[in-house]
C-alpha cells in the first residue's frame, strides 16, 4: 500500500531532504541576485571605482575582472547547486521514494 | 511621477531605451551584395535540418514525442538546446555591435540575461520537471481549477510568443539584407514555411535537434573568432585592450561604465525582467519536459548555464576584435570619414565583419548562415510552445475537458503551428518598418509578471487560489502591457508623441508589474473564502510532496 502524501511528510528524511534544499536553493538566489543588483548598483553609483585600472601601466579596469566574474559566478553557483544535490538529495530521494512504496 | 523625471536626464534616458533591447536587430538597415556562400552553407543547414526532420517525423506519433520528444532528450543535450534556444542572433550580433561601439556597457548588457539561470536551476527546474508534463500550464494549474488557469497561463503564453516572435521575424528580414543580401520577404516567408515544417512533421524531437545543431555551430564559429582575435595579440587581454583603447574614439572611457545604465530604477527594473523573464518564458520552461527526471532538469540548466556564460564571454571578445580589426580597416567602413561609427550595415554587423577578417569569405559565409540558422532555431521553439498552449491547454483541457483524442490534440498542434507561423509571416510584413526593439524586453516583462509569478507561487504558496492566481496573474499581463505601451520606448520612440510625454518614465515596467503580481495573487487568495479556494489550499500537500520527491510524476517517456 503505498504511503499518502500526507504520511511522506511525516518521513523525518522528507522534512531533512524538504527543509536543507530550501535552505540551499533560496540562499543562493539571494546571493545571485546580490551579486547582480551590487554589480548593477555599483554601475549605476560608483562608475569611477570600475574604471580604476589595475595596474598603474595598463588600460585594464578592475570593471573587466569584475564583469566576468558575476559571469563565472553564474556558472559556479550553479555547479555548486548540483553538486550538492548529486552528492546528498538524489540519495535521500531514492529513499524516500523506496519508504513510501 | 516628477520625482521619475527628475532623476533620468533626457541623454541618459536615451542611451538607455535605445541600447537597452539591444536583443533585437533594430534601426535601418542596407541591402548588401548578395552572398552566394553564405547562402550556400545556409542551403546546407536546411537539408541537413531537413533530413533530420524526415528522421523525426517517423518517431512523432503520440503526443508526449510531439510535446516533448518523449522525455529522451539527456542533460547535456537539453543543456544545449536551451542555449540554442536561448542565444539569438540578435544577441550575438546585437551585443557584439553594443560592445562594438561602447565597450564595458556590452559586458554590463550580456551579465543581465545570464544571471536568471541559475535562479531556475534553484527553485524552478526541479519542481517543475516534477510536476508537468508537456506544458508549464500543467505545473501551473495543477491542484487548482483547470479552465481559469489554463486560459490565463495560455494568453500568457501567447502574447509572450507573439511579441518574441515579431522581433525575431523582423530581425529575420533585417539580416536577409545584411546577411545575404536577399529581399526582406525571402526572409520572412523561408523562416515562416520552414519552421512550420521543422514544428509540424517533427515536433519537439525536430526542433531539438535544429536548436542543438544551432548551438554547437554557433559557439564553434565564436570560439574561432575569439581565438584568432586573442592569438594576433599572443593571447593576452591586456594587450588587446590596449589596442582597442588606442584606435576607438572614446579611448579609455570603453574600459569602463558608461551612459547604458544612469539610472538605477529603470537599471533594476530591466534587471528584474531579464531575470525573473527567463524563468518564465514558456518554451524555455517547456525544454524541461524533454528529459527523464528532475535530477537531467537540474543538469541541463547547469551545462545550459556555462554554454551562455561562455558564449557571451565570447561576445564580448569579438567586439573589442571588431574594434582592432574592423574599425581599422576601410574596406568594412561605408563612410571612412566616421571612422569607428561609419561601420558598413551598421553596428549589427561588427561580428560579421569580424568574421571576413579573420577568416575570409568562407568564414563570413559560415557565420552568415549560422547568424540566420540561429533565428530558425528559436522560432521553431517559440512555434512549438504556442502551439502546444493551444492545443494541450486551451483545445485538450478548457474546449474537451481533458478528454480530447490523442490524435485530435496532435492534429489541432499542427494546425495552430501552421496558423501561428501564417500569423508571425503577415505581422513581419506588417511589421517591416517599425522599430520592433522593443517587443523583446515586452516579451521578457510580460514572462516576469504574468508566467513566472503564477508558476511560483503555484508552487511555492499554499495559500494561493484559483481566484488570487487568475486575479494576479492577468493584473501582472496587463500592467506590463501597459507600462511598455506608455514607455518612451514605445510612447515616443515608436508612436512618435514629443519627448517627455510618456506616462511612465521608465524603460521597463517589470519592478512594477511583477509586484502588482505578486500583491494581486496574495490578495486576491487571502480574501477568497470560496469552496473552490478551500480545495485548492487543500491539494498542496499532494502537490507538494509530488514537487519535491517526483512520486507519482508521469515518466515523460510512458506513452
Amino acid at each position: 500500500m503505498a504511503a499518502t502524501a500526507l504520511e511522506i511528510e511525516q518521513n523525518p528524511k522528507f522534512k531533512e531532504l524538504v527543509a536543507t534544499r530550501k535552505k540551499l536553493g533560496w540562499t543562493l538566489s539571494l546571493v545571485m541576485l546580490a551579486i547582480y543588483f551590487g554589480f548593477i548598483l555599483l554601475v549605476a553609483f560608483n562608475k569611477a571605482f570600475l574604471g580604476t585600472p589595475i595596474s598603474p601601466n595598463g588600460v585594464t579596469t578592475i570593471g573587466i575582472p569584475i564583469g566576468l566574474g558575476v559571469i563565472v559566478s553564474a556558472f559556479v553557483l550553479t555547479g555548486f547547486y548540483v553538486v550538492r544535490a548529486n552528492a546528498r538529495y538524489d540519495e535521500l530521494n531514492r529513499q524516500i521514494v523506496e519508504e513510501s512504496k | 511621477m516628477s520625482r521619475f523625471k527628475s532623476l533620468i536626464s533626457a541623454a541618459a534616458l536615451a542611451a538607455f531605451s535605445s541600447s537597452a533591447y539591444a536583443d533585437a536587430i533594430a534601426g535601418k538597415v542596407e541591402k548588401q551584395a548578395t552572398n552566394w556562400t553564405a547562402i550556400a552553407m545556409f542551403a546546407i543547414f536546411v537539408m541537413f535540418t531537413l533530413g533530420i526532420t524526415y528522421w523525426a517525423a517517423k518517431r512523432t506519433k503520440s503526443a508526449a514525442q510531439f510535446y516533448t520528444a518523449g522525455g529522451g532528450i539527456t542533460g547535456f543535450q537539453n543543456g544545449l538546446a536551451i542555449a540554442g534556444d536561448y542565444m539569438s542572433a540578435a544577441s550575438f550580433l546585437g551585443i557584439s555591435g553594443l560592445v562594438y561601439l561602447n565597450g564595458y556597457d556590452g559586458l554590463i548588457y550580456s551579465v543581465g540575461w545570464l544571471v536568471g539561470w541559475p535562479i531556475v536551476t534553484f527553485l524552478i527546474a526541479e519542481p517543475l520537471r516534477n510536476l508537468g508534463k508537456f506544458t508549464f500550464a500543467d505545473v501551473a494549474s495543477f491542484r487548482f481549477s483547470q479552465t481559469p488557469i489554463r486560459i490565463l497561463a495560455a494568453c500568457g503564453t501567447l502574447v509572450t510568443v507573439a511579441f518574441y516572435l515579431i522581433a525575431q521575424m523582423v530581425g529575420a528580414g533585417a539580416l536577409i539584407q545584411l546577411l545575404f543580401g536577399l529581399p526582406y520577404m525571402y526572409a520572412v516567408i523561408g523562416v515562416g514555411a520552414l519552421m512550420i515544417v521543422y514544428v509540424t512533421f517533427g515536433g519537439m524531437v525536430a526542433t531539438t535537434w535544429v536548436q542543438i545543431i544551432k548551438a554547437c555551430l554557433l559557439l564553434a564559429g565564436a570560439s574561432f573568432m575569439a581565438f584568432m582575435v586573442l592569438s594576433a595579440y599572443g593571447f593576452s587581454p591586456a594587450a588587446l585592450f590596449a589596442k582597442a583603447v588606442e584606435v576607438h574614439p572614446k579611448h579609455l572611457a570603453i574600459m569602463e561604465p558608461g551612459t547604458l545604465i544612469s539610472d538605477p530604477i529603470s537599471a533594476i527594473s530591466l534587471g528584474l525582467a531579464l531575470m525573473f523573464g527567463t524563468a518564465g518564458l514558456p518554451h524555455i520552461l517547456m525544454r524541461f519536459f524533454t528529459v527523464a527526471d528532475a535530477k537531467a532538469a537540474r543538469k541541463s540548466v547547469f551545462y545550459a548555464t556555462g554554454f551562455i556564460g561562455y558564449f557571451y564571454i565570447l561576445t564580448f571578445i569579438i567586439g573589442f576584435g571588431a574594434i582592432v580589426m574592423v574599425s581599422t580597416n576601410p574596406m568594412f567602413l561605408s563612410d571612412a570619414a566616421k571612422g569607428l561609427a561609419g561601420i558598413r550595415g551598421g553596428s549589427n554587423m561588427a561580428a560579421i565583419h569580424l568574421a571576413d577578417a579573420v577568416g575570409g569569405d568562407v568564414f563570413l559565409g559560415f557565420i552568415s548562415a549560422v547568424a540566420f540558422a540561429t533565428i530558425l532555431a528559436v522560432v521553431s521553439g517559440l512555434t512549438l510552445a504556442g502551439a502546444s498552449a493551444i492545443s494541450h491547454d486551451l483545445y485538450a483541457t478548457v474546449v474537451k475537458g481533458g478528454k480530447a483524442n490523442e490524435q485530435d490534440e496532435i492534429r489541432v498542434s499542427k494546425i495552430a503551428t501552421i496558423v501561428l507561423g501564417v500569423i508571425a509571416v503577415i505581422l513581419g510584413i506588417v511589421f517591416e518598418k517599425q522599430n520592433v526593439a522593443f517587443m523583446v524586453g515586452l516579451a521578457f516583462s510580460i514572462a516576469a509578471s504574468c508566467n513566472f509569478p503564477v508558476l511560483l507561487m503555484s508552487m511555492m504558496w499554499r495559500g494561493m487560489t484559483t481566484r488570487g492566481a487568475v486575479i494576479g496573474g492577468f493584473l501582472g499581463l496587463i500592467s506590463a502591457l501597459v507600462g511598455v505601451i506608455f514607455s518612451p520606448a514605445v510612447w515616443e520612440a515608436t508612436l512618435g508623441y514629443p519627448k517627455g510625454s510618456a506616462m511612465f518614465q521608465i524603460s521597463n515596467p517589470a519592478l512594477f508589474s511583477m509586484a502588482i503580481a505578486f500583491a494581486g495573487i496574495w490578495l486576491f487568495s487571502k480574501l477568497d473564502t470560496s469552496a473552490r479556494g478551500a480545495e485548492d489550499r487543500a491539494g498542496f500537500d499532494a502537490q507538494y510532496v509530488r514537487s519535491q520527491t517526483g512520486i507519482g510524476a508521469a515518466g515523460a517517456s510512458a506513452h
